[in-house]
């Protein structure tokens, strides 16, 4: 969706400012929220492009003011009310009104350094070869779906160079939206930034982004 | 860990509600606090960009590193015992006097946990998201840093699952150092390419 987290080549926030000897959380509510949100991974009723569309589905307004903990907060509360595992009474009311859903998976403190340090492979095997290939021209779809993307709004109708392949990978946009995982090639494409940005762009720019096979079409 | 008391009554509003989340998760018996505790942990003190400078030093010092790093990138980071959530599929970039390469997540804040550890506020943050791919010279003037107009400049925008480890240009008066010297050099900023390997004067001998 064209949400406020599409902000690339959005203007008007500043500069950047970096904090020297920044702590890992900035206060033990956000450590709380980043651990809470890891350890429900384990019952298994979302997936991560669930969770990516649950933060960036939150109206614009209240997505640009909130802090990034803050909106990782408001995304747990929206998945465990979507997947029934807590009510929204029970959030409203601070404490939980009736028993958890039994045999729901949860994260034990001995697993936690093995599940943290496995690699979890996004691959996975196709029977239809990549129609693309390194060097290829392509022109982004231009394409505005309702639903998850991995699409940036200032990539689209441009075209550039595909620059790698990394196999058939789950696809963001069907996987988020409960379509399982349909898998597609993925793609690193490589822009001039005179493609993206016009003629005023810095000529010495180059932008990619890694795109899956149904954003491209042939350039 | 700072509190959040200086911040007044907006966030205690919001501590009360993560207390809370975490009260009805634990009583509905779908969280265990401590391996809340234990993830929490992890990232605080075991995970972070030391991990990625030894990535960096060891291709700074072993041309056959270097070389496994262009070819299978999370092959070679995962032998060193780098491996987990959010790099599962690893890509290095190498900045050359030609070209420098800068990575971003303009759609929300994708970075390589296992070798940087959780990305600071900044990179998350939406003028870094905004500018990255539009006015990345203007970015890196902000971080005090300024390339020459004829090295080019390359923007990975993180859109899937790929994560990308940048490997900055290993500073000058360094030869012959020992891989655990040379990590000294490698800041968390110069692996995301918002900054440079510190040079040898920068650092306490």
């Amino acid at each position: 969706m064209n949400g406020a987290q599409d902000m690339g080549g959005q203007m008007g926030f500043g500069p950047v400012e970096a904090e020297t000897d920044e702590p890992t959380f900035h206060a033990d509510w956000e450590a709380r929220v980043l651990g809470l949100t890891i350890a429900m991974g384990a019952a298994r009723a979302w997936n991560l492009d669930m969770g990516r569309f649950a933060r960036e589905s939150l109206p614009p307004a209240e997505y640009l003011t909130s802090s990034y903990y803050q909106i990782w907060l408001r995304g747990l509360q929206k998945l465990l009310v979507q997947s029934g595992l807590v009510t929204q009474d029970e959030l409203d009311a601070g404490r939980s009104l009736e028993p958890g859903r039994p045999g729901t998976g949860v994260l034990k403190p001995e697993n936690v350094q093995r599940v943290l340090g496995t690699s979890v492979s996004n691959e996975r095997p196709v029977s239809t070869p990549a129609r693309f290939a390194v060097g290829d021209a392509v022109v982004i779809r231009n394409m505005h779906p309702l639903g998850h993307t991995r699409l940036p709004r200032y990539a689209r109708a441009k075209r550039g160079v595909v620059e790698m392949i990394h196999g058939a990978q789950v696809f963001a946009d069907a996987h988020a939206s409960g379509l399982g995982e349909e898998p597609q090639w993925l793609y690193t494409v490589r822009f001039t930034g005179l493609e993206l940005w016009g003629d005023d762009a810095d000529p010495s720019l180059a932008v990619s982004i890694d795109a899956w096979e149904s954003y491209l079409e042939a350039g | 860990m700072t509190t959040d008391g200086e911040h007044g009554g907006e966030l205690s509003d919001v501590e009360l509600r993560v207390r809370a989340l975490e009260s009805i998760l634990t009583e509905k018996g779908y969280v265990d606090p401590a391996a809340v505790d234990a993830v929490v942990e992890t990232y605080e003190t075991r995970i972070g960009p030391r991990n990625g400078a030894r990535v960096v030093a060891k291709a700074w010092a072993d041309d056959g590193f270097a070389q496994w790093l262009r070819e299978d990138a999370t092959a070679a980071i995962s032998s060193l015992g780098f491996t987990g959530r959010q790099g599962d599929s690893m890509v290095a970039v190498e900045n050359t006097p030609t070209e420098h390469h800068m990575v971003v997540c303009t759609l929300c804040s994708c970075y390589p946990w296992p070798v940087l550890g959780l990305p600071p506020v900044w990179y998350k943050s939406a003028p870094y998201r905004s500018r990255a791919v539009f006015d990345p010279r203007g970015v890196l003037a902000e971080f005090g840093v300024t390339l020459p107009e004829s090295t080019r400049i390359r923007v990975w925008d993180s859109t899937a699952e790929v994560r990308y480890l940048v490997i900055p240009m290993r500073p000058a008066g360094t030869d012959g150092w020992r891989e655990e010297r040379l990590a000294d050099l490698v800041t968390r900023n110069s692996m995301i390419g918002t900054g440079l390997a510190l040079s040898p004067e920068q650092v306490p001998a």
